[in-house]
């Protein structure tokens, strides 16, 4: 394992320090919970949107707290949920008398985490929490026979867009409609050329040979569903967006991510941009908004995935509204 | 007599057997999950075994502790999960000292929250697919009359033989789900712990 680390056990914490220092404009650092928040605290009558979940993602959650966005991110060992406990000094951190807004990525630890800490707040402190679960992912085929399609790329443009809808002055229940017509209206799918070394586990989750590639995973290094054959940039866009367009009727405008996974050279991400736009278009797809980078990451794998999400007018209009966050900035 | 002397020496010596197991479930948890399960069951455990037992006088009160301090350390599933099995555990313990009944029916208070928080059947190549098997022999060896120490030994064998039995199971709940057909042909990393745990209550109280 060849990482820049202090310690494998310590990761989490001494990046904590780095993103305090580095941000510290923008954000502070409860070390103690470690939770990222606005270094302002939440305006009184707003409700506060956070999330959380295993660290190893970056810049989701954390680099997503800030003006427009989150109000707090919760970050857990890497790729293992946040507790119970972590999540509700969040919570109860960032209330401000209009609720909490929990965004909450469908895998079973953090379900099981998030549940516990919205039981804990209620009885505790009696804040009103409520959750929207992300689970866009469109290569868990069969959510009968599993813990349900996994919660990835749409995660990012459900942040930007509630955490606008909560800065905008709507309440609780209207940000959740609108978290909920996104999770309704998104799907995403992924793909990797390489594992990833969970530092603690200190060797790659698994191993790829030259020229195949894994097909339909999730942001965990784990592996995919089918093991096939690399292709060209051209083939890997066809094979990720078809699941996508097969799933549900995208005609019409659309806000489209193409992720990297934290291991793929922006080079080759914006050749797989061109390819999925060009098929896109050519089965009545708009793309009228759209992120080309590093968003929601598996370590140092290589790899990307596709998000695309129907656009309407209001969504559009809080994709539009001025976020000033470490991960993402428009307009403020 | 399983006082609060005989939970802390099971605790200490489950610590210590995931300890010295901690490579081999990451290494399950890498083929069929995330590669975290060893590492996240260690920080826990370590955590529970560095509990003071003297400000527990009763068995209940350490048990309790002990799931808190497994659902605030551990993280992902396995915190909530291990943690509620303790939670439930400590519920039917009265007293200084349970009694053997008390513990049968506290494994399986333990086994009914780990199916309520989790939402997993038997089948489904999860942690239940040991604790419900040695919960079963526990419960059925003491209505029979043997002892903690005999009902305990074969609950342990229902455990073994129950994580054995993930092998071949296609995973249906948590991450190895994900994975569909290829979560076939590897032993579970939740029902190996579970095995862990009831060998080390097997070895430790009488």
């Amino acid at each position: 394992m060849k990482k820049l680390i202090n310690d494998a056990g310590a990761v989490v914490r001494d990046s904590l320090l780095g993103v305090e220092a580095a941000h510290a404009d923008r954000v502070r650092v409860d070390h103690e919970h470690r939770v990222i928040l606005r270094r302002e605290p939440t305006r009184q009558g707003k409700v506060a949107v956070i999330s959380g979940g295993g660290s190893g993602h970056e810049p989701l959650h954390g680099g997503f707290v800030g003006i427009g966005m989150l109000d707090a991110a919760v970050c857990g060992e890497v790729f293992t949920s946040p507790t119970p406990d972590q999540i509700m000094a969040a919570t109860t951190a960032v209330d401000a008398g209009a609720g909490v807004l929990h965004v909450v990525k469908n895998y079973t630890g953090d379900i099981m985490n998030f549940e516990m800490a919205a039981e804990l707040a209620d009885a505790e402190s009696g804040v009103r929490v409520a959750a929207v679960v992300v689970d866009d992912d469109v290569a868990v085929q069969d959510s009968l026979y599993t813990a349900g399609r996994r919660g990835v790329g749409l995660t990012v443009l459900l942040e930007k867009i509630v955490g606008a809808a909560a800065e905008e002055g709507r309440d609780l229940d209207s940000c959740l409609k609108v978290a909920q017509q996104v999770v309704a209206t998104g799907r995403s799918m992924g793909m990797a050329l390489t594992s990833c070394t969970v530092p603690a586990a200190g060797k790659p989750t698994f191993d790829l040979g030259e020229g195949e590639m894994e097909l339909g995973i999730g942001i965990h290094g784990e592996p995919g569903r089918e093991r096939l054959p690399l292709g060209s940039a051209k083939e890997v866009a066809a094979q990720l967006v078809e699941p996508i367009l097969a799933d549900l009727d995208f005609a019409g405008d659309a806000i489209v991510m193409v992720n990297a996974m934290g291991g793929t050279p922006l080079i080759e991400l914006y050749i797989v941009y061109a390819e999925v736009k060009a098929l896109l278009e050519s089965r009545g797809v708009t793309i009228v908004r759209n992120l080309v980078g590093n968003y929601i990451t598996s370590l140092e794998m290589a790899g990307c995935s596709v998000t695309v999400l129907k656009a309407d007018d209001d969504l559009l209009k809080l994709w539009d509204a001025p976020v000033n966050t470490p991960g993402l900035r428009w307009g403020a | 007599m399983t006082d609060t002397a005989a939970v802390a020496t099971w605790l200490a010596d489950f610590a210590a057997l995931v300890h010295e197991n901690a490579n081999l479930l990451t290494d399950l948890d890498r083929q069929i999950g995330d590669a975290d399960h060893g590492s996240n069951m260690e920080r826990g455990m370590t955590a529970v075994a560095a509990l003071d037992p003297g400000q527990y006088p009763e068995p209940a009160a350490l048990l309790k502790a002990a799931g808190m301090t497994l659902v605030s350390t551990v993280g992902g599933a396995s915190g909530p999960l291990f943690g509620t099995f303790f939670l439930r555990l400590a519920t039917a313990a009265t007293g200084p000292d349970m009694s053997p009944a008390e513990f049968a029916a506290g494994l399986e208070a333990g086994l009914a929250g780990v199916v309520a928080r989790g939402k997993a059947s038997e089948g489904d190549k999860t942690m239940i697919d040991s604790l419900a098997p040695a919960v079963r022999a526990c419960q059925e060896a003491i209505a029979g009359g043997d002892s903690l120490a005999d009902a305990l030994h074969k609950a342990a064998e229902a455990a073994a033989a129950g994580r054995d039995a993930t092998v071949p199971l296609i995973a249906r709940k948590g991450r190895a789900s994900y994975l569909g057909e290829r979560s076939r042909g590897v032993q579970d990393p939740g029902a190996t712990s579970v095995a862990l745990l009831i060998e080390s209550a097997a070895r430790t109280l009488h």
